[in-house]
């Protein structure tokens, strides 16, 4: 080298390169050690949309966690779907989060994509802390757990009490009375819809069809069925078309500003929601606090006493977690821990799964918006109780799609909802044979 | 990467005096447009090339489950040759979406070039006030993020929530449902050729302003109107112009994504895969077979090649015969 010059600024260019290889070298070696570190402190991610968990998770750290040297970051996401589709793509990198939640009707697709990791070793109990129906989510019919149930969602019928006294309505028992009352109120007031059919949200229309007795998504052997326009779903779709068709309840979207001033102003005077409906209101209805009431949803048949759910989530563990079991122990400890679950309910406003903690301290008095019905929370776990089981697969975001432009256009043209349901059926089928599935006819 | 390129261009520079060793020198000379090069080569290979090449190698891939798909190893990706193409052209709601875009084009590209041209043209005549004003009053918009401004007039059109509706209301006049049928064209238009507009009357009226003066006072001696300056002189002379604002819109509305999407929430008339980019998303995201997506998302990249370049040929070949003429 010749020059003395170039050469200093080859060492420097080298030493940066140097450097930069360095750190990754460095970060591969902080990740590698983290797998083989199973005795020292633990440092797991958590990825969840609930507000206020990180205050819950400090309870952990502060508490148990740091007696078992498990330290838990909480990384807020985006709710629902999104964090689904974040979820696969991180798992292709094979840097998905410890612990991530999960809404039931994902954890198929998750499991089915090898995210999801098997932690029925290291939940202890947790089982008996649930009701069935809620954990037979979690394990998809098999020997393994893949979830630890966090909240739910039975549903259930919201009413604007004063009007319903003002038009002389009754609160509808049965789905027949409800079609009765929807006429009523036409008939009285005809600016005024009892409700509305929301071809935007799909996890209405799946937890009323369970609640019918709907099984979308079975398997025998290593088949998946699928049975979306089964009877129970195709009396469901039948019922709704028809009142949309009738005119006497309204076809636009849910959750639209449009929708949030229906509900506000009384244009729309009934909601068929779930338990977590007062956190909406609040936000959507704020004018018409304490002039709302809740009852048990219609029944297909008056001897009936069944629910279907509409939301509800799990804290699960990821196969690209290093940890398993220490995540597997904070879930657990996460949802079924007494503190930790009235802690979920007070800072977070979840309506928790376990099923002790739906009638605890922090569930002995109504939410302020239903200040009016002291008895909110005794009557929403007894509605709990009944929530009919539920059936998801592996392509339920497939499902929930075909639903959304299907029926958003026979909503639109007033059309045949059974036709619909055809093609969310032939739409989900055609996508598990696509890609491979076991499917029966 | 920087200073291996400093001490490149460093020795070019030096090559000449570097009188002991001439053949070497010369070697390094040659090399030195090179070593510019790979920064920029560099760059289009990792960020450009390297992506798109991935996208293809995806688009001929697909995920193979068997049985239930539950346990470790049931899920493998294979090759799939040209089965995603097949299927994206077979597709009804791919070629659905490319129809609806072309309806929204044909209302969204001359509406706005249009109104461009007459803005820029207003702006550049002799008598005009307040031009700076108005020209930042028209261009605004453009600076209104597409989701923003897709809210806001989601806002607008909704009927419950909407003012002019309020208005009509107390006036007793007829209320259109504007996410509706024909109507959610316009009404999707209406958004582009609002945020559009300001843009594209810029470049228009930056090319007008290049004109020499000299130009016009001959017109003016001839006895030119300013109506006549405006059709025979200035829309020919700008006609560089409006082609490249054509070829941008042209891009731009075959892209077009945020603002149906946007919209899609309020109303049951936008679905999934409205235009074709939202169905790539739809596909990928919401269904989670990147690989369609992949192939999906090549076919319309070559439809907008093939249209805009057709478009460029055609717009050049046209200036060429009228330069013969």
């Amino acid at each position: 080298m010749p020059n003395p010059r170039r050469r200093h600024l080859f060492k420097v260019a080298a030493s940066a390169v140097a450097a930069t290889l360095g750190a990754t070298a460095l970060a591969a070696c902080g990740s590698s050690d983290d797998s083989k570190a199973e005795s020292g402190p633990v440092s797991l991610t958590y990825w969840t949309w609930t507000p206020g968990m990180d205050k819950v998770v400090d309870l952990w750290n502060q508490g148990e966690g740091k007696k078992d040297k498990i330290h838990v970051t909480v990384k807020k996401q985006a709710s629902g779907d999104s964090l689904v589709t974040k979820i696969l793509t991180a798992h292709k990198a094979k840097k998905a989060p410890d612990l991530v939640q999960a809404e039931y009707q994902a954890l198929p697709t998750l499991v089915s994509n090898g995210a999801l990791a098997d932690i029925s070793k290291d939940v202890g109990d947790a089982k008996s802390k649930f009701a069935s129906g809620v954990w037979q989510q979690t394990t998809l019919g098999t020997d393994a757990v893949y979830a630890v149930p966090q909240d739910i969602g039975p549903m259930m019928f919201y009413y604007r009490a004063d009007l319903f006294k003002k038009y002389k309505l009754t609160v509808p028992t049965t789905w027949e009375e409800f079609a009765e009352t929807a006429r009523k109120l036409k008939k009285a007031a005809p600016d005024k819809d009892l409700t509305t059919f929301s071809a935007n949200d799909s996890g209405l229309f799946a937890g009323l069809a369970q609640q019918a007795g709907a099984k979308w998504w079975t398997t025998s052997g290593d088949k998946w069925k699928v049975a979306i326009n089964d009877t129970a779903t195709q009396k469901v779709a039948d019922f709704w078309g028809g009142l949309v068709k009738e005119g006497v309840i309204d076809n636009q979207p849910m959750y639209t500003p449009a929708w949030n001033k229906a509900l506000d102003t009384g244009k729309q005077i009934a909601w068929v929601s779930a338990v977590w409906a007062p956190g909406t209101l609040t936000t959507a209805a704020p004018d018409t606090k304490g002039k709302w009431a809740m009852a048990p949803l219609p029944q297909w048949s008056k001897s009936e006493n069944v629910t279907g759910s509409w939301g509800g989530s799990s804290t699960a563990v990821t196969t690209d977690s290093a940890h398993r079991s220490a995540a597997a122990k904070f879930a657990a400890w996460l949802n079924t821990d007494a503190d930790a679950v009235s802690a979920l309910a007070k800072d977070s406003g979840i309506y928790p799964a376990a099923t002790s903690a739906q009638t605890s301290g922090a569930f002995t008095t109504a939410p302020d918006y239903f200040s009016n019905q002291p008895d909110f929370y005794a009557k929403a776990a007894e509605i709990a109780k009944t929530t009919a089981p539920s059936a998801w697969g592996p392509n339920v975001n497939v499902a929930y799609a075909s639903f959304n432009d299907a029926f958003g256009a026979a909503a639109k043209n007033k059309s045949d909802f059974g036709a619909a349901l055809d093609t969310m059926q032939e739409a989900t089928v055609a996508d598990l044979k696509k890609q491979g599935f076991g499917v029966s006819q | 990467m920087t200073s291996a390129t400093q001490r490149r261009a460093y020795g070019a520079e030096r090559a000449p005096y570097a009188r002991r060793s001439p053949a070497p020198a010369r070697a390094r000379t040659a090399a030195a447009p090179y070593a510019f090069l790979v920064p920029a080569a560099v760059l289009f290979a990792l960020f450009f090339a390297l992506p798109i090449g991935y996208a293809i190698w995806l688009s001929f891939r697909k995920v193979h489950v068997s049985g239930l798909g539950l346990g470790a190893g049931a899920r493998n990706e294979v090759w799939a040759g040209l089965e995603n193409y097949t299927d994206a052209l077979k597709d009804p709601e791919l070629l659905d979406g490319a129809l609806r875009v072309l309806g929204y084009g044909c209302i969204v590209v001359p509406l706005m070039l249009g109104l461009a041209l007459l803005f820029a043209l207003m702006l550049d005549t002799e008598r005009v006030r307040l031009t700076s004003f108005s020209r930042l009053a028209i261009f605004l918009p453009y600076a209104v993020p597409g989701v923003v401004a897709a809210l806001l007039w989601g806002f607008l059109y909704l009927p419950d929530v909407s003012p002019f509706y309020y208005v009509l209301d107390a006036l007793h006049l007829p209320q259109p449902d504007l996410l509706d049928g024909g109507a959610l064209y316009g009404a999707l238009a209406n958004i582009a050729v609002w945020g559009g507009t300001g843009f594209n009357m810029i470049v228009i009226y930056t090319s007008l302003r290049a004109i020499p003066a000299e130009v016009y006072e001959a017109a003016k001696l001839d006895g030119a109107t300013p109506f006549q300056i405006a059709v025979r002189i200035k829309i020919p002379m700008v006609a560089p112009s409006l082609v490249l604002t054509f070829f941008f819109s042209i891009i731009a509305t075959l892209q077009v994504f945020s603002e149906p999407t946007t919209l899609k929430p309020l109303t049951n008339s936008v679905n999934t895969s409205w235009s074709p980019l939202m169905k790539v998303y739809q596909d990928a995201f919401g269904k989670g077979d990147i690989y369609a997506a992949a192939a999906e998302a090549v076919l319309i990249a070559l439809a907008t090649l093939v249209l805009s370049f057709g478009f460029l040929r055609a717009a050049n070949r046209r200036n060429k015969q009228e330069a013969t003429r």
